[in-house]
């Protein structure tokens, strides 16, 4: 068990190694570099601030400072943003985006294990039908357009009942929060849902529910104890990738909801060419998502026993 | 009992029914084509693919009108709407005189067209002076006036010349009294102005409407261009954008799973075949590359490669997303090669003196052609979605090269005013998604046994 653990957090360090070069090298192929968006300055003062970032060094000698701050946890200095320690960029955003993604896997999980749940004992009847429906849009309609449409209908809803309820945009209170990772945890909902249903109708034409029922277990047992329990299996298998969608889904969410979570500030740099802020943010996310996998990895052999860790 | 005789012992005549198959021998694909068309729902994704396809390929031959052509009389025009103009004498200055005396403050000196809009009002009460503003939407209780277009800090000037963009809809123009010290006093006079389409004769021959030549005169009624769903806040046509945007998005979602899946069965069979080693490596470097944040690292990509003045970006989006995602074909493919691998059949084609390449070529890729077929369909929607979501986010194919996810993002901006725009991208994404979602259902449902699913 803890010799699993172990591995695979070894192997997490490997590929949050391999995402960091990754990241260094295609950032360094880019054409052009943060300092050109600088107004015009001299020879002199270039070399001075080039020297100050490091980008005098050659490329080789640049990586392995990286690697060396980057093993001690510092990301570096932002260039855009004077100053500014990366690390504080992502202290100071990082939990907002967090907030926002645990609170849309929430969502989306109790969501999708009830709702697939329902379809499944309703199979064929009208709840079935209609959960099936909003499953079929949840999935096909993009998220950014979901978004605009309940920002939409909240500002309808305030102006009906004549107070702010839930506030339109922002950040701050739980009121913010609720929209916003509704919305973020929909697509993933609608999958869940899909894969309960079809999980859950395997269980209820297997065997052991026969026998349950034979014996003359009450039925809210049998599906407390017997279906929902087994049907969940596959739900969680596919909870630690679900996580990352999420969390990288959030850009749009935050855009459209004007949240000041790390997202936002990603797509800038990216567009300033902010090399720290960028390599810092991805390879955070990356370890980040690495372990998330790995958790939900473990969690998984304690829920079902029947899975060896090794 | 039942006495046996000798005749119940005499051989049988050869019966014609007990030699006869009866049912036809079919092929795999023939099999899982009879199964297609048994799903309704699947049949009718694919009919719609079709007709996507169709919209997009021969859609341009039909409809030949440059998606980048600006109509400015026609700015964010919903579908449907009246085209028709009153043609009107070019444009003279005016020095605020009119025949018209109205008996109220606010009044239009003419009728109100799209060339001008003429207004005059009489000095509120306490007035030292007057700003207009004008709005889309009546001034309500908040006293939201909208846009302010000019101020006088006289009481002289009582006439004000509106040219700013005007549309043929209704406005609410109000005039607000403005202290001596230029803040605003509370007293202010509403106007609801219906704006008349009007196009002058020489307007009318340089955007090609009429021929130089032509008899119409001041007073006639003409059509303009023709934009059956409408246009953007540019003018641009809607229809011929989201053909024009429907080649990006289909290509991109087309075009990059196939090329991933290529690539992933080939990565993924010489994996499974070799085994070993081999196998090892290749496989831990596919679980590295499934690693990477994939939208950080599809921003990143597209950016690297760069996209030059006048390019659309749209193969720097290709590119990046071959090479991020390829390990999931992979994966699957080389499970399935290694479960092949130890079938009885392929022994026996080795005993036959098969070379590897034959046995690849003729045994193991087409067994997993089913399971690769399926997983293109799914992840046609999957790459559909991606470019929409990064064209949304600004990150996509660079203006003006129109896709459905970057005429999605400018629809947003005029939602409450003309939804259309946001509408019917939006539209054309989710059925899009859907209809191969659906007939990705039914493709796995068809070809594949032990994927199906339990509906």
């Amino acid at each position: 068990m803890w010799m699993y653990v172990l591995k695979r957090l070894a192997q997490g360090v490997i590929t949050v190694w391999f995402i960091a070069t990754a990241t260094f090298f295609a950032m360094h192929s880019v054409p052009g570099d943060p300092l050109l968006n600088e107004r015009a300055m001299s020879e002199s003062i270039r070399a001075n601030l080039e020297a100050r970032y490091g980008l005098d060094q050659p490329l080789m000698t640049q990586y392995v400072i990286y690697l060396g701050n980057l093993s001690r946890g510092d990301f570096g200095i932002s260039f855009t943003q004077e100053n500014r320690q990366v690390n504080d960029i992502i202290r100071e955003h990082f939990p907002i985006s967090a907030i926002l993604g645990v609170l849309a896997v929430v969502f989306a999980a109790a969501g999708g294990v009830l709702w697939g749940a329902l379809t499944a004992l309703y199979r064929n009847r009208l709840p079935d039908y209609i959960i099936m429906f909003l499953v079929i849009l949840g999935i096909s309609v993009p998220s950014f357009v979901i978004a605009a449409l309940s920002q939409l209908a909240l500002v309808n809803l305030n102006t009906l009942l004549g107070s702010t309820v839930l506030p339109v945009a922002g950040w701050g209170t739980v009121r913010h929060m609720l929209v916003p990772s509704l919305v973020l945890g929909l697509g993933t909902m609608a999958y869940l849902t899909r894969l309960m249903r079809s999980s859950m109708l395997e269980i209820i034409s297997s065997d052991y529910i026969r026998t349950a029922k034979a014996k003359g277990v009450p039925p809210a047992r049998i599906f407390t104890r017997h279906q929902l329990r087994n049907a969940i299996l596959p739900v969680i298998t596919v909870l630690g990738p679900s996580i990352a969608a999420i969390t990288t889904g959030g850009f749009v969410v935050e855009l459209v909801f004007a949240i000041p979570g790390l997202g936002r500030f990603f797509v800038q740099a990216v567009q300033q060419l902010d090399y720290t802020v960028i390599m810092g943010t991805t390879v955070f996310y990356g370890a980040f998502l690495v372990f998330m996998v790995i958790v939900v990895d473990v969690l998984y052999g304690f829920i079902d026993p029947r899975v060896r860790l090794e | 009992m039942h006495q046996f005789s000798a005749a119940d012992f005499a051989p049988l005549e050869p019966h014609e029914s007990l030699h006869g198959i009866s049912r036809p021998s079919l092929s795999y694909w023939q099999d899982a084509w009879i199964r297609l068309k048994a799903n309704k729902r699947a049949l009718v994704s694919l009919f719609i693919v079709g007709l996507l396809l169709t919209f997009t390929l021969l859609g341009p031959l039909m409809w030949p009108v440059d998606p980048g052509a600006q109509d400015l009389e026609q700015i964010s025009q919903p579908p449907g709407m009246d085209r028709s103009a009153l043609i009107v004498p070019d444009y003279q200055p005016w020095d605020g005189s009119s025949e018209r005396s109205d008996v109220s403050d606010l009044y239009l000196a003419e009728t109100a067209t799209t060339q001008a809009v003429r207004l005059k009002w009489d000095a509120l009460s306490g007035a030292a002076g007057h700003r207009v503003y004008r709005n889309i939407f009546p001034v309500g209780p908040e006293q939201a006036f909208g846009v302010p277009l000019a101020e006088f800090f006289d009481n002289n000037t009582l006439y004000f010349e509106d040219r700013l963009d005007l549309r043929p809809e209704r406005y609410y123009y109000t005039v607000v009294a403005l202290n001596s010290d230029r803040s605003l006093s509370g007293v202010f006079v509403t106007l609801a102005v219906n704006v008349l389409r009007v196009t002058s004769l020489t307007d009318a021959q340089e955007r090609g409407l009429v021929d130089g030549n032509t008899n119409l005169a001041v007073g006639d009624q003409i059509d303009l261009a023709l934009h059956p769903l409408g246009t953007d806040y540019l003018g641009r046509d809607m229809l011929a954008r989201l053909m024009a945007g429907a080649r990006v998005s289909l290509f991109i979602g087309i075009g990059a799973p196939f090329l991933f899946v290529l690539f992933g069965m080939a990565y993924g069979s010489i994996a499974g075949f070799l085994g070993g080693h081999i196998d090892q490596v290749m496989m831990r470097f596919a679980d590295f590359v499934v690693a990477l944040p994939f939208l950080l690292f599809m921003i990143m990509f597209k950016i690297a490669f760069g996209i030059g003045p006048g390019e659309s970006g749209v193969f720097p989006m290709l590119v990046a997303l071959v090479i991020l995602m390829w390990p999931a074909t992979a994966r699957l493919v080389r499970g399935q090669i290694l479960q092949i691998r130890e079938q009885g059949y392929i022994a026996a084609s080795q005993l036959l003196g098969a070379k590897t390449n034959y046995l690849i070529l003729r045994h193991m890729i087409p067994n997993t052609l089913g399971v690769v077929l399926v997983t293109i369909t799914f992840a046609i929607p999957n790459a559909i979605f991606i470019e929409a979501f990064l064209s949304f986010i600004g990150m996509g194919v660079a203006p003006p090269t129109p896709s459905w996810g970057s005429m999605s993002n400018e629809g947003i901006k005029t939602m409450l005013t003309h939804p259309h725009e946001l509408v019917l991208p939006a539209l054309f994404i989710s059925i899009t998604v859907l209809a191969f979602n659906l007939l990705g259902d039914g493709l796995r449902d068809a070809l594949d046994a032990r994927m199906r699913n339990t509906e």
